[in-house]
């Protein structure tokens, strides 16, 4: 869930952070979402290595990794460097609507 | 409070800043040499050297750094000064806007010199015209003394906790910075107990604690990251808010300090000279209006009603204070130390037909750029000014809005 936008009367001044900066989520900047074919995946964790925002978690209960789409900006490098093509971007629009 | 006895030094105008300064118990001061404000750091230097002063004293490899270190002192909680003129403010400019964004109460005094090219070592308000936006209080003195005055008042101004912005005083290159006047200095105490030490508001912080606005260890803050189209609109609103407020506070401190020093500057934001019952009046910045006032006085001896708007404080605006003052004036002229180029006559000009826009009945408005590059402003130019506005009063008629004075054809 998104927090409501404050007005300028309640947030501190000079730009002074309010919030833990886990809490400014910036998955909506994205246009590109990272599809994963859990087929093709080797859990090689060559994309977990390379995720500039860390979005990408190996959960060791389920011993797989998680997207994590509240901060995936959908850059797309995972989807470049996976060895073996199982990450495809895909245009989230579409992906809604499918 | 009762005015205190004073000791009367011969000082130029920038050393009568440093001197501001030294009584100013300030923390930092990071500064670059230039002229004609480079005495204000040199003399400040000597303070330092000869340990009359704890100050922490940065020699910085531009004004951009020396701008920089202020701001950040300041944001630790510390008092911060800088001066500067000229290329060194253009150089600064990034800074500027940093520093009012970060609500960093810096104090800077400005020695106003022409800008580039051709280069000129002289006055005119160029440097500080062009930074009016840039979320800085700017005030302009007349003379040295209000130099010293003003710079004094510029702490307890930035500092207020309403307030936080930072603040420039501007004094006139060579004709205040580098000429000798009587000036009258405050006991060292008086200064200190007018000042206090600097207090911080409350911020909520990410942790969601109120916490003092100050970058420290004990209660970490972060100030002026990044906002996006989210909340950078917010935050610039607030910065036009702590200006509205500062006109009053303004007001307040400058009433203090003529408690305390028994000196006024009209209401600290705008002086009248024989304004009440003028037909024509000129408004100016700066240092001309010493040379205006004697002219008037004659043209008083002569029984022509003429009079004086000075604008002390440019930046917060005093809209209302202006149309006031100047609500009987049947012809004003504006003299603009500074020229905009291509646009419709100087930036004071701008601001007084803007003002007078609204006001029940029009004066007429007329522009005089004047000065540029620190060419006199005589009492012979001054004259031929009022002669002018006079011709407008008598012939009801204004040929030239912009005109150029004191320039050869």
């Amino acid at each position: 869930m998104k927090p409501q936008p404050k007005g300028w009367k309640e947030i501190p001044i000079a730009g002074v952070c309010w919030m833990p900066s886990e809490e400014y989520q910036t998955g909506d900047w994205r246009t590109f979402k990272p599809v994963r074919d859990l087929e093709k995946c080797t859990r090689c964790l060559l994309c977990y290595i390379y995720c500039p925002d860390s979005a990408i978690s190996w959960n060791p209960d389920k011993g797989d990794i998680e997207f994590d789409y509240n901060f995936c900006k959908g850059c797309g490098i995972c989807a470049n460097e996976c060895p073996v093509d199982a990450i495809t971007m895909v245009f989230e629009q579409e992906e809604k609507e499918e | 409070m009762t005015v205190v006895e004073q000791k009367v030094f011969a000082m130029s105008g920038d050393e009568a800043v440093a001197y501001a300064v030294k009584q100013s118990d300030v923390d930092v001061v990071a500064a670059y040499p230039i002229t004609p404000q480079t005495i204000i750091v040199e003399k400040f230097s000597e303070y330092v050297h000869n340990g009359e002063v704890d100050t922490e004293f940065i020699c910085v490899e531009s004004e951009h750094s020396a701008l920089t270190a202020c701001l950040t002192a300041a944001a630790v909680g510390a008092r911060a000064f800088t001066a500067t003129a000229s290329a060194g403010l253009a150089l600064m400019h990034e800074i500027l806007y940093v520093t009012s964004g970060c609500r960093a109460p810096v104090v800077m005094a400005v020695a106003n010199r022409a800008l580039s090219a051709p280069i000129n070592i002289h006055c005119d308000h160029s440097d500080t015209m062009v930074e009016r936006d840039s979320g800085w209080i700017q005030i302009y003195a007349e003379n040295s003394q209000e130099a010293y005055d003003s710079i004094i008042q510029a702490f307890r101004i930035a500092e207020h906790p309403d307030i936080l912005l930072p603040v420039m005083v501007g004094l006139d290159g060579f004709f205040l910075s580098h000429t000798l006047e009587n000036v009258r200095i405050l006991p060292d105490e008086t200064v200190k107990g007018f000042l206090g030490n600097r207090k911080f508001p409350l911020v909520r912080n990410h942790e969601g604690k109120l916490v003092p606005f100050r970058l420290a260890p004990e209660n970490p803050i972060t100030i002026g990251p990044l906002d996006l189209y989210d909340y950078y609109f917010e935050h610039k609103r607030q910065q036009e808010e702590a200006m509205r407020r500062a006109s009053e506070i303004i007001k307040q401190v400058h009433g203090e300090y003529a408690n305390v020093g028994g000196r006024q500057y009209g209401d600290g934001l705008i002086e009248t000279y024989h304004l009440e019952d003028a037909e024509i009046a000129t408004i100016c910045l700066g240092s001309t209006a010493g040379t205006v006032k004697t002219v008037v006085d004659e043209l008083r001896s002569k029984g022509i009603k003429a009079g004086l708007l000075r604008i002390r404080t440019f930046r917060p605006l005093p809209v209302k204070e202006i149309t006031v003052a100047l609500k009987n004036v049947k012809a004003v002229g504006v003299m603009d130390r500074a020229c905009s180029f291509g646009g419709f006559g100087g930036p004071v000009f701008h601001e007084i037909r803007h003002i007078l826009y609204d006001a029940p009945v029009h004066p007429h408005v007329v522009n005089y750029i004047y000065g540029l590059g620190g060419r006199d402003m005589s009492y012979i130019l001054i004259n031929q000014i009022y002669r002018d506005l006079e011709r407008i009063l008598e012939t009801n008629r204004v040929e030239k809005k912009v005109q150029f004075i004191g320039l050869r054809e």
